[in-house]
């Protein structure tokens, strides 16, 4: 350590000129086409003013995926239980509203972020310690164990009917229902926002570099003496409330609460969004939320079956051929035209 | 006596709906122990093969025993066909990819029975010698049940002899094992598991059609029952066929007094138990080794 100190005011203008210092710095920069999501999505507001209902759903899925990401992604733990985070979320903030306990939307969002955080933490201390299949299990027995709860207490959480409710509006401004679309579209867009935020800053920073090494591989970041398992509970804890702000969001814009946050499909849909856009890169989530819904929007309504049939036909083109999503597949054809530009 | 009989009534009716769930899940066992590979679809040839059989029963007309005999072959020649063209380059890929694929084709098995049968689920039509009453001495019990659970214990008596006693049983306890030397000792593996995985699918197949009873058969069975038939499974460990029995009698016991005594939200016990049983022993009650 001292040698490097020491070397550090010789080398003139130090490590930050070095050429690997300027690749690994300009890594986390913010590129141009960064923006193009967000400018996207404040022209939608502008563009489709009577589906921001369907804008604010579209938000929530991206930040459900979002925090999939970062826990499948970029930790590499394949889940099919984070429903479980999304529903703790919503039936958090439900029950604080129908109970008349917080009926104000940012505070009920907090206290939804705590609650899945809470399950998020305590399942990732028993479930992390396994891997493979048996985790895979886990996950979903965890999922099936809350929705069953859930249902078994149906006094409380309204069982199979679910529950419906009131939120106030936001800041006591801004009304807050679904007959407000405008404000439920722009309040999840900024919260979604802060949430990109947290999670870009994250996965570029030591930990989340660290999260990479692991899902890479694991035993080398054991052998390196990397805390492996505090570091794989503390990412599926933020994945768990980040996916829990995604259900109290989601609870929130609709007025109403059921166990279907809480299924199976609920952790597999999300699960393809993600993968239809790209695991581990972030703007996947958004590109797979948008592929998804508008297709699902579209095409569900009008045959169901061909939207299934097709879903399903994808799935099993992604898996066999294009092993990353849209994105992925997007790099490899551009990869693929810039080696023919520099061969010509 | 009344306690008893009771007692022995729902005993019954948890081990006949266990049988089912052994007879689907036992190839699943076996093919996940060989390969490792995570095959959700699993349900989906169960789900096959059943509307093969239903179907046949009910529009062809065809007895029960060919009907069964029908729908394993079937599934089992689907199976093959599958494994060779798809499955078979996923089995170096990671799980992620194998959880997609198999979803992709839960997915493509429900839209493919929508368009092709339709929607509504499918009803099983016993024949007359199979659905009357059986008199037990101290108990009157619906045939069908017990039939299936003869069955069911010859079915798993027969691949656990076939397991210890033959040639094939031997090399497929070899490679459930150790992978790696089973081949560097000359076996076949690819030939061995393309053969496993026909065998696992028919033998779904029949526990699809003699399972329409109680657990339905329709577009969505995959996904309903996916959960049980993976819980069997890594309850019981993989690539063990007693394990697997074993399992899938006790959960079959469980559902059933549970769905009696607590019908909203009971089965959350299960999930617990099941919880508790992975965090204690990952490798299943009789896995091996460590998956």
């Amino acid at each position: 350590m001292s040698e490097v100190a020491a070397a550090k005011p010789v080398a003139g203008a130090g490590f930050a000129a070095h050429p690997a210092a300027r690749v690994l710095m300009r890594r986390h920069r913010i590129r141009w086409w960064e923006l193009i999501p967000w400018l996207a999505a404040i022209a939608y507001y502008f563009a489709f003013p009577h589906y921001l209902g369907f804008g604010a759903e579209l938000l929530i899925t991206v930040l459900f995926a979002l925090s999939l990401d970062l826990a499948l992604g970029y930790a590499g733990i394949i889940t099919l239980g984070q429903a479980a985070f999304f529903g703790t979320g919503a039936y958090t903030v439900a029950m604080l509203a129908y109970y008349g306990i917080w009926t104000e939307p940012i505070g009920g969002l907090l206290a939804a972020t705590l609650a899945a955080a809470v399950i998020g933490f305590a399942s990732g201390l028993v479930l992390l310690r396994t891997t493979g299949l048996t985790l895979l299990m886990l996950t979903l027995c965890v999922t099936a164990l809350l929705e069953q709860g859930a249902n078994m207490a149906r006094n409380i959480t309204g069982g199979f009917d679910g529950l419906n409710f009131t939120i106030t509006p936001v800041f006591g401004l801004f009304e807050f229902n679904p007959l407000f679309a405008n404000t439920q579209y722009l309040y999840t867009l900024g919260v979604l926002f802060l949430c990109y935020a947290f999670v870009r800053t994250l996965v570029y920073s030591p930990f989340g570099q660290s999260l990479t090494g692991i899902r890479e591989n694991i035993l080398r970041m054991h052998a390196i003496g990397s805390p492996v398992r505090v570091r794989l509970i503390i990412c599926y804890t933020l994945s768990a409330a980040l996916a829990g702000i995604a259900g109290g969001l989601s609870a929130q814009t609709n007025d109403y609460v059921n166990l279907a946050t809480l299924s199976l499909d609920r952790s597999a849909t999300v699960l393809i969004v993600l993968i239809l856009g790209g695991y581990g890169r972030l703007y996947g989530a958004f590109i797979g939320a948008v592929a998804y819904l508008v297709l699902e929007h579209f095409l569900a309504q009008v045959y169901p079956t061909a939207w299934q049939l097709g879903l399903g036909l994808l799935l099993v083109l992604i898996a066999l051929f294009a092993r990353n999503g849209i994105l992925g597949l997007g790099e490899t054809l551009w990869r693929r035209f810039e080696a023919r530009r520099a061969a010509s | 006596m009344e306690l008893i009989a009771n007692f022995a009534g729902i005993m019954l009716g948890g081990l006949s709906a266990g049988t089912v769930l052994f007879i689907v899940s036992v190839g699943l066992s076996v093919t996940m122990g060989l390969m490792g590979f995570v095959n959700l679809a699993h349900g989906s040839f169960a789900m096959f093969g059943g509307y093969v059989i239903v179907l046949a029963m009910n529009r062809a007309h065809i007895g029960f025993v060919p009907a069964l005999a029908l729908g394993f072959v079937a599934t089992a020649a689907l199976s093959v066909v599958l494994e060779r063209l798809l499955y078979r380059r996923l089995y170096r890929s990671g799980e992620l990819d194998q959880v997609l694929f198999t979803i992709g084709l839960i997915f493509i098995f429900i839209a493919g029975t929508i368009i092709v049968v339709g929607p509504e689920s499918q009803t099983l039509q016993l024949p007359p010698a199979l659905s009357g009453q059986l008199n037990l001495g101290f108990l009157q019990y619906r045939t069908y049940s017990i039939f299936l659970i003869v069955v069911g214990f010859l079915i798993g008596l027969g691949i656990s002899l076939a397991f210890e006693r033959t040639r094939i049983g031997a090399q497929i306890r070899a490679t459930v094992d150790n992978r790696r030397m089973a081949e560097s000792l000359g076996i076949d593996v690819d030939r061995l598991f393309t053969i496993t995985f026909a065998f696992g699918s028919g033998m779904a197949a029949i526990g699809g059609g003699l399972g329409a009873e109680f657990l339905g058969l329709d577009p969505q069975y995959a996904l309903k029952y996916l959960v049980y038939f993976l819980i069997v499974v890594s309850v019981g460990g993989l690539g063990s066929v007693i394990g697997v029995y074993y399992a899938a009698l006790l959960l079959g016991v469980l559902d059933f007094v549970l769905k009696l005594y607590l019908p909203v939200g009971g089965t959350i016990f299960i999930y617990a138990l099941t919880i508790l049983l992975l965090l204690w022993r990952p490798q299943g009650l009789f896995g091996g080794k460590q998956t």
